[in-house]
């Protein structure tokens, strides 16, 4: 089985229905039910699919690693024709690391903080190549340079906190890779990353991959990562394998109706007048036994028959579906559409305004605390917002996108320039006044978890704004508000008298909103609204606020590090590099002809969920450079491929390229 | 939780029993010196000068009551306010407040305790008092912290976008979150009282004879250890069955009182 004759693929990985249950013996959790899936050498098998569906408890079956109250009640998992689930223990601990290797979602977490990278990646070495056991320094510098560590010598014995993120991500294949497995799991490899850095990690997985001919089993729920990886996809839906095909009949005809919402759930350009699809309901609790499909609640094209048995698995085991119908026959609404309001094409006064906005945090040492140096977090930021408008603030992190939202409301008091709101400067104004005011400016927190305060009941926290403002009136005036709101986005009147906890993240989220919407504000800043949240979700909140802005004629500063949810959303893309703003322009502009190469880098980094489009362009090198030391001159000339001499001497002046698109970098100075 | 509660509880009817019922703590019997807690006409035996050992234990439950929920109100109302106020202030007042907290801390806080009351002299106030001295320390750290930790959480962000007023904000977003922990370092707090009044006590630096606490009795019992061991064993245990059930119950109350950890899902 393992081994075909020359010319069939070898398969290194065979799991067949794997059986996953957690929690206590009685009424337990089927975090994965009856899972096949082969993976072949050299090849990149990705299982996709949201949170919760058991994609990472597969992977942590595979390596029975699975938390004390989980364990795997069926099926079998083969390696190169080994039974894992049959291993002793001892011998189990060989395999890990020396037969499959594996790589985690948090690479901040998953080294030792007090340990040189070098000795873990020795560890490893030791473990699992005794070839090198005696003397592994050469070995792990070896691993370091197939890993592109620049400068591993001096690397070697650094310790995490001295590495950026894609570094630490870096040490940790150099880890996985050391016994030279023939299967990398890599789960949700590059989720914490910026998308720059994403883009450097998946090149380098594709590379070694080639190098060495591991299989990959990729984790992800991102399909654009999908797209660029894939071989072949396994879609997971409750449990279930719910289809697997390979990438390119996968993205051109998904069959599965949870597969095909998916698709349609997904932000882009050309949606922008329609809206996004949305998946309705939730995730069923897997503590029971099903005997009918279980993705009919949610499912549009759901019949009769499949509200009788479990849907059959059509077609072969390693492309197929699991479902009722046939394929031509799956029929899906037209998406429920967001409201969309035109943008008007003279915007007219801004409502709100930063001029030469700085926000720079003291770094202070000693007993004294003096300050040795500053932050430039936000350092001469111009922008304006105007009414039933969207401007979308993108940069990766560390950039100073969030300071700028909690800076414009006076979250955050700014250490120089002005911030003007209807003929008053903001950051002059103290106490009652400026208090007053905040009725007109709302924000969206990224993690509807910590933005709510865990004591208070849904209706007083939609209420509080109301309170503190003083303009509720009564109590049933208040009570009678809070349930319109409620309603507004979407939630049933009866989730007033609950706790936040009880709700799930999109729910969570719309409370935020709702919480937000109360003082009737005419701006809101949304400070990555979506990112914590399933793309299921995020369509629906992004269909939310869509439609509240076209309702309510809001002014959006949409905060975010996703493309796809610019496109679909913004009106106008301000991109931002370390503390300023690099370029600047209506969306359709800055997305189609990014001019400042750092813009066109940022675009060229974001997978996109095309498998025909996997480009090879513009690559960025190396990791932002801290706020508190920026280089001289362009900040970007270090990681720039295009910077001449004057680019690190002088910051560039801002240029034109036509009306409303400008861009600083000295590449356009002689258009000027 | 429920074991720890009902010996919290019965802590509370000794010490009210000894207030209440007639008992002769101090009689002197000298016919029956030493007798044992079984066959004698005394409850739990009688000890060196023929005392009842029941009486005395009630009476002493009564005294550590005091000790400990007196030095545990009072350190806690310190600490909480001090410690809230350096995390709110923040700056100079930090800065001072958190070198205030680090010197206290690196004292040995029982030793630092007995220097005091030796110097304030003997007595059941003067216990407090060093107690509470010592005391305020950990809840103004923990209190300091939480309030640093919870500022930056974005619903207190959210609170002051929307226009809550500052004493608002603390009142509804701050202190509510603030007073789990507060509240089990309190119920830990009650154990190590009891503990540093039997200690106080055991050195004669706290009630006097012949009035009696758990610590005076140990610290007379043991000179009669070999002879009759119940001397010690009987307020030994139940200051251990004390410690031990207000820590117990701490641990329960932490647990409980984490609203999202009783029913996630």
């Amino acid at each position: 089985m393992s081994e075909g004759p020359a010319g069939v693929q070898e398969t290194v990985l065979e799991v067949s229905g794997l059986c996953t249950e957690l929690g206590p013996q009685d009424k337990p959790v089927r975090a994965v039910d009856g899972v096949d899936l082969h993976l072949h050498r050299g090849e990149t098998f990705v299982l996709v699919g949201e949170s919760g569906c058991g994609k990472s408890m597969i992977a942590l079956s595979l390596m029975r690693l699975l938390p004390s109250t989980g364990r795997v009640v069926q099926g079998e998992v083969r390696l190169q024709g080994r039974s894992l689930l049959d291993l002793p223990e001892v011998e189990m601990r060989r395999e890990r690391g020396g037969g499959i290797g594996m790589i985690f979602q948090e690479p901040m977490t998953s080294l030792n903080p007090v340990m040189s990278v070098g000795k873990q990646v020795a560890e490893a070495v030791e473990l699992h190549d005794p070839a090198h056991a005696a003397s592994p320094r050469a070995r792990v510098l070896e691993l370091f340079r197939q890993v592109g560590i620049p400068d591993p010598e001096r690397r070697i014995d650094e310790y995490p906190h001295q590495l950026s993120g894609g570094m630490k991500q870096r040490v940790m294949i150099a880890m996985a890779l050391a016994g030279r497995p023939g299967v990398l799991i890599a789960d949700e490899p590059t989720t914490a990353l910026d998308v720059t850095i994403q883009a450097q990690v998946l090149q380098l997985l594709r590379d070694l991959q080639a190098e060495t001919g591991m299989g990959i089993l990729l984790i992800t729920h991102d399909l654009g990562v999908v797209a660029e990886m894939a071989d072949r996809v396994g879609v997971m839906y409750a449990g279930q394998l719910v289809e697997t095909a390979a990438v390119g009949s996968f993205f051109k005809q998904p069959r599965h109706p949870y597969s095909r919402k998916l698709f349609r759930s997904l932000p882009d350009a050309g949606k922008r007048e329609l809206g996004l699809d949305i998946i309705k309901g939730m995730v069923p609790p897997l503590n029971q036994a099903f005997d009918l499909c279980r993705f009919r609640d949610r499912c549009e094209a759901a019949q009769a028959v499949c509200g009788e048995r479990l849907p059959p698995w059509q077609g072969d085991p390693q492309d197929g579906y699991r479902c009722h119908l046939a394929v031509d026959r799956i029929e899906l609404q037209a998406s429920e559409s967001a409201r969309h309001a035109p943008a008007a094409a003279d915007a007219g006064q801004p409502l709100m305004a930063a001029s030469d906005l700085r926000v720079h945090f003291p770094i202070r040492k000693g007993v004294l605390r003096r300050t040795v140096g500053f932050v430039k977090a936000v350092d001469g930021l111009d922008l304006a917002l105007y009414p039933g408008r969207t401007l979308a603030l993108v940069g990766e992190s560390g950039c100073g996108k969030t300071t700028v939202g909690k800076a414009l409301l006076q979250l955050l008091r700014a250490s120089g320039g002005r911030v003007d709101y209807d003929g008053a400067n903001l950051t002059q104004l103290r106490g009652e006044s400026l208090r007053r005011l905040r009725r007109e400016f709302q924000i969206i927190f990224q993690d509807p978890a910590s933005s709510m305060n865990p004591r208070m009941l849904v209706g007083d926290i939609v209420a509080e704004g109301l309170r503190a403002q003083g303009i509720a009136g009564d109590r049933r005036a208040e009570q009678a508000r809070v349930l319109q709101l409620l309603d507004q986005v979407g939630l049933p009147a009866s989730s007033v008298g609950r706790y936040p906890h009880e709700f799930s993240g999109g729910q969570r989220q719309r409370i935020a909103i709702a919480r937000a919407l109360a003082v009737k504000p005419r701006l809101v800043v949304c400070d990555e609204p979506t990112s914590a949240l399933d793309v299921s979700v995020q369509a629906q909140v992004l269909n939310l606020l869509k439609t509240l802005q076209a309702e309510l004629d809001l002014s959006y500063l949409f905060i975010t590090h996703n493309i796809s949810v610019v496109a679909y959303l913004a009106d106008e893309v301000a991109v931002m590099y370390l503390g300023r703003i690099v370029e600047r322009g209506p969306v359709e502009r800055v997305l189609n002809a990014p001019a400042h190469p750092y813009t066109q880098a940022l675009l060229a980094s974001v997978p996109v969920p095309d498998p025909d489009d996997r480009r090879e362009v513009l690559r960025l090198e190396g990791d932002m450079p801290s706020p508190a030391n920026p280089p001289t001159g362009c900040h970007f000339h270090e990681r720039c491929p295009r910077a001449e001499a004057r680019c690190r001497r002088e910051y560039p002046a801002r240029f034109e390229l036509e009306p409303q698109h400008e861009v600083s970098c000295w590449l356009y100075a002689q258009r000027d | 939780m429920r074991l720890s509660l009902l010996i919290l509880l019965l802590w509370l009817i000794a010490a009210l029993a000894g207030v209440v019922l007639p008992l002769r703590p101090d009689e002197i019997d000298l016919e029956q010196l030493f007798a044992p807690p079984t066959g004698g006409d005394a409850w739990l035996g009688r000890d060196e000068l023929g005392r009842s050992l029941g009486a005395r234990l009630l009476d002493g439950a009564g005294i550590s009551l005091l000790v400990a929920s007196v030095t545990v109100l009072i350190s806690a109302a310190l600490g909480t306010l001090i410690g809230a106020l350096a995390g709110y202030l923040g700056g100079w007042w930090d800065r001072v407040i958190s070198r205030l907290i680090e010197v206290f801390l690196a004292f040995p806080g029982l030793l630092l305790a007995i220097a005091l009351a030796a110097f304030l002299g003997p007595g059941i106030d003067n216990v407090i008092m060093a107690l509470s001295v010592m005391g305020w320390v950990g809840y103004a750290r923990l209190a300091r912290n939480q309030v640093l930790s919870l500022r930056q959480r974005e619903h207190v962000l959210a609170a002051v976008a929307l226009g809550r007023r500052t004493p608002d904000v603390i009142r509804l977003h701050l202190l509510p979150l603030m007073l789990a922990p507060l509240l089990v370092e309190a119920s830990y707090g009650i154990a190590s009282a009891v503990i540093a009044e039997a200690g106080l006590s055991f050195l004669g630096l706290g009630v006097q004879p012949p009035q009696a606490s758990w610590g005076a009795m140990i610290r007379e019992g043991v000179r009669y250890l070999l002879v009759a061991p119940h001397l010690v064993l009987v307020p030994g245990a139940a200051l251990s069955l004390v410690v031990l059930a207000a820590n117990l119950f701490g641990d329960g109350l932490r647990d409980r009182l984490d609203v999202t950890s009783r029913n996630r899902r």
